[in-house]
């Protein structure tokens, strides 16, 4: 494999930015932001250069290597930190420094009145440089790193505000659930080490064929969970809502276009491993579908616009990870849907920003309404994206969404059929709350209070959002012609050989997607556009409503499943330690306490005492001697 | 003489000091009660010198007699400073340590 010394560079520039700007300290205040833009847009220059570089080197000759130092050296063990940039961590090295760049332009302006902007430049370059390091990580150690690297930097940006004590939990609820995960990673780090000796991708990969697939499952089950967690999977879903604690333009980068799609990168990384064991790969395929319809349907009860949408992001990655865990034909697909969803749900994010900058930072919908003639081009952005999620022609997710849609058909069997089903459900409900979204936001009569007043955002602002429905509109089109991405991916993949047929013609497909799409749209046409809107959510609704509205129960269900039975098991531990080890503890220190008050009677200070106690002592050891002699 | 006799004296004289140590509350009398114990002791050395027929007994009185004269000269000193100290020469007075 060819070697490079530049590859380094792509995380080193912002991970100096972070550098500086943390130890920088208020000296920095003034150009803070415009370094960290620098350091990313940098970062995305190299990665455009090294994307050139790629081009011109032959098929079998793209993936480069860098080896950094020796890091552990163990006897036969041994691991160096390298970094592998392949066809597909250009993808990923693309996506985040330059969605990345793009909000840290619209955070210029979007923190402009916040007193710790430098301070949010710096976490935002931190997590930049972390994210970059998980992709291009050369072995599942080093991605670990850069994994807990992000996980850091998303936890310090969703407590970003954490003078409010609800935000400050939010961050430690993204943190712990995102743990839980984390410690899937480690077992699978653990399996790999045990069985294959290796941890490297290069080496997992050759040692996948002398392994047992009893161990290749539980890899690939452990790495389902990390991937859950981090991707907001059930059932570790439920840090995702309260993640839109966080400045919006965080929600943007790390909570919908790049950190929590690491799992589907940690899965499509480990092909070889899930390629070996298809019953983790059916679990994967579960939990795809399981999370999508979760995601779809508590977005269709939310009324703050961004927890809409960080459902959206769910529901989103469901399909990803749905895509991944159909094999090989699935791989390439899933890694389209997430740049094309990077797109257009960061500009949907964005956009989300600057309707509530405009708007005192509301967040809740139905306290809108009538914006589109206030936000123009807030609307028009919008609502590119929103024709991008619903798939319509010609729009991005027409094309990824659609191809998942098909691969999941073609799994063949009552397998296919369920999957493909769900799918398609789960695209009407998409268009369901979309549509819901865009009504509430965008048009109908204005409910927001007398003080609110609606303006359009600078130009800093909507020029990323420009940028990102550009993407939304043109990303599809260009990733598939003429199957762009996935003859770009091809190598990476283990293919077999001979041709897929389609069980069911794409157009019928499309066909089936677009009526899908249509009748979610009529229904919350009907629904809201049709209606009077009450600016408080009506309290008479639904059993199901109301379930939807609270996250489906996952709270309530974490906290009576793992949550209560903790605290009960930690208190009852608690008891234990105070009455078994402290009172050991305790009594040996009460015995020696009691029995030294006792003996000490005895030190009463009188010298003549003490003679008569050495002469007693004196008899008895003689007495004692005689009594033996004799 | 049977020397056993020697041996009784030396008990007798061991005792009345023991007892002496133990009973009286004057500094001197106790310190003489002492004395009087380590004179028996000797008293026993030289006359298990005598029985065996050897040396042993008599150098070890003598060493006796070394250590009971430093003895004195340390502890009439240290009685000597108590008195003046605390105008009393009573053992039970200095009793200060135990706090």
């Amino acid at each position: 494999m060819t070697t490079s010394t530049s590859l380094i560079y792509l995380i080193a520039l912002p991970l100096a930015g972070a550098a500086i700007l943390l130890l920088g300290g208020r000296r920095t205040n003034k150009w803070g932001h415009l370094l960290g833009t620098a350091m990313s847009a940098s970062s995305f220059g190299v990665g455009l250069y090294q994307l050139m570089l790629m081009l011109d080197r032959p098929t079998e000759q793209r993936p480069i290597t860098q080896k950094l130092f020796e890091w552990i050296h163990v006897g036969d063990f041994q691991v160096d930190a390298g970094l592998l940039l392949d066809q597909l961590s250009i993808c990923f090295v693309l996506l985040i420094t330059g969605v990345g760049t793009l909000i840290h332009i619209y955070s210029i302006s979007y923190m402009s009145e916040d007193k710790d902007r430098r301070r949010f430049f710096a976490y935002l370059n931190l997590f930049i440089a972390a994210m970059l390091l998980l992709v291009l990580g050369d072995s599942y150690l080093s991605l670990y790193v850069g994994w807990e690297g992000v996980g850091l930097a998303s936890y310090l940006l969703i407590g970003f505000w954490n003078q409010k004590p609800a935000y400050a939990t939010a961050s430690k609820k993204a943190f712990v659930m995102n743990r839980v995960g984390d410690m899937g990673l480690s077992f699978a780090i653990m399996i790999a080490f045990a069985t294959m000796g290796t941890v490297s991708f290069v080496g997992v990969q050759e040692q996948v064929n002398n392994t047992s697939e009893a161990a290749l499952t539980a890899m690939g089950i452990m790495l389902l969970v990390a991937a859950a967690g981090k991707s907001a999977q059930f059932p570790l879903q439920a840090w995702l809502g309260d993640a839109m604690a966080g400045p919006t333009p965080v929600s943007a980068l790390i909570h919908a276009a790049t950190m929590v799609t690491a799992g589907v990168y940690l899965i499509t990384r480990s092909n070889f491993v899930f390629d070996a064991a298809p019953t983790a790969q059916l679990v994967v395929v579960i939990v795809g579908a399981i999370t999508l319809m979760f995601g779809a349907v508590i977005g269709t009860a939310k009324d703050d616009i961004k927890k809409a949408l960080a459902a959206s992001t769910m529901s989103q990655i469901g399909y990803m990870t749905l895509a991944a865990g159909l094999g090989p034909v699935g791989y390439a697909f899933a890694i389209m849907h997430l740049l094309t969803h990077g797109f257009f749900k960061a500009g949907m994010f964005l956009g989300a920003g600057s309707v509530m900058h405009g708007m005192n930072d509301e967040v809740n919908m139905r306290k809108y309404g009538a914006l589109r003639k206030f936000m123009p081009i807030t609307f028009v952005t919008f609502g590119l994206g929103y024709l991008a999620i619903l798939g319509v022609p010609p729009f991005a997710g027409f094309y990824s969404k659609d191809l998942i849609i098909e691969t999941a058909f073609d799994a063949g069997g009552a397998k296919g059929i369920i999957l493909g089903i769900t799918t398609l459900i789960g695209a009407s409900i998409t268009a369901f709350y979309m549509t819901r979204v865009m009504i509430l936001t965008f048009t109908g009569t204005k409910r927001w209070d007398d003080d609110a007043h609606p303006h359009e955002s600078p130009w800093l602002m909507w020029l990323p959002m420009a940028i990102l429905a550009i993407g939304s509109v043109s990303s599809g089109y260009l990733l598939s012609r003429g199957d762009a991405l996935e003859n770009w991916l091809h190598p990476l993949f283990n293919h077999s050989d001979e041709y897929q047929k389609h069980l069911i013609e794409p157009i019928v497909v499309s066909a089936m997607a677009l009526t899908m799409v249509s009748i979610g749209v009529a229904i919350a046409y009907f629904k809201y556009a049709r209606r009077e809107v009450p600016s408080v959510a009506p309290e008479d609704v639904s059993i199901f409503t109301k379930v939807a509205r609270q996250d489906l129960m996952q709270d309530r269900f974490n906290e009576a499943v793992f949550m209560r039975p903790g605290q009960a098991l930690t208190t009852t531990l608690v008891a234990a330690d105070e009455a078994v080890v402290d009172g050991a503890v305790r009594g040996v220190g009460q015995v020696a306490m009691g029995s030294g008050s006792a003996l000490r009677g005895l030190q009463n200070g009188y010298v003549r005492s003490y003679a008569a106690m050495i002469l007693v002592g004196a008899i008895a050891l003689i007495g004692a001697i005689w009594v033996v002699v004799q | 003489m049977d020397a056993s006799n020697y041996l009784y004296i030396s008990a007798l004289l061991f005792t009345i000091g023991a007892v002496g140590v133990v009973v009286r509350r004057n500094a001197i009398v106790v310190f003489m009660c002492i004395e009087l114990m380590l004179n028996a002791a000797n008293l026993s050395f030289v006359t298990f010198s005598r029985i065996n027929g050897n040396l042993d007994g008599q150098v070890m009185a003598f060493f006796t007699m070394v250590v009971a004269a430093c003895e004195v000269v340390v502890g009439l000193a240290i009685i000597v400073t108590i008195y003046r100290s605390r105008r009393s020469a009573s053992v039970d007075d200095a009793s200060l340590l135990k706090r």
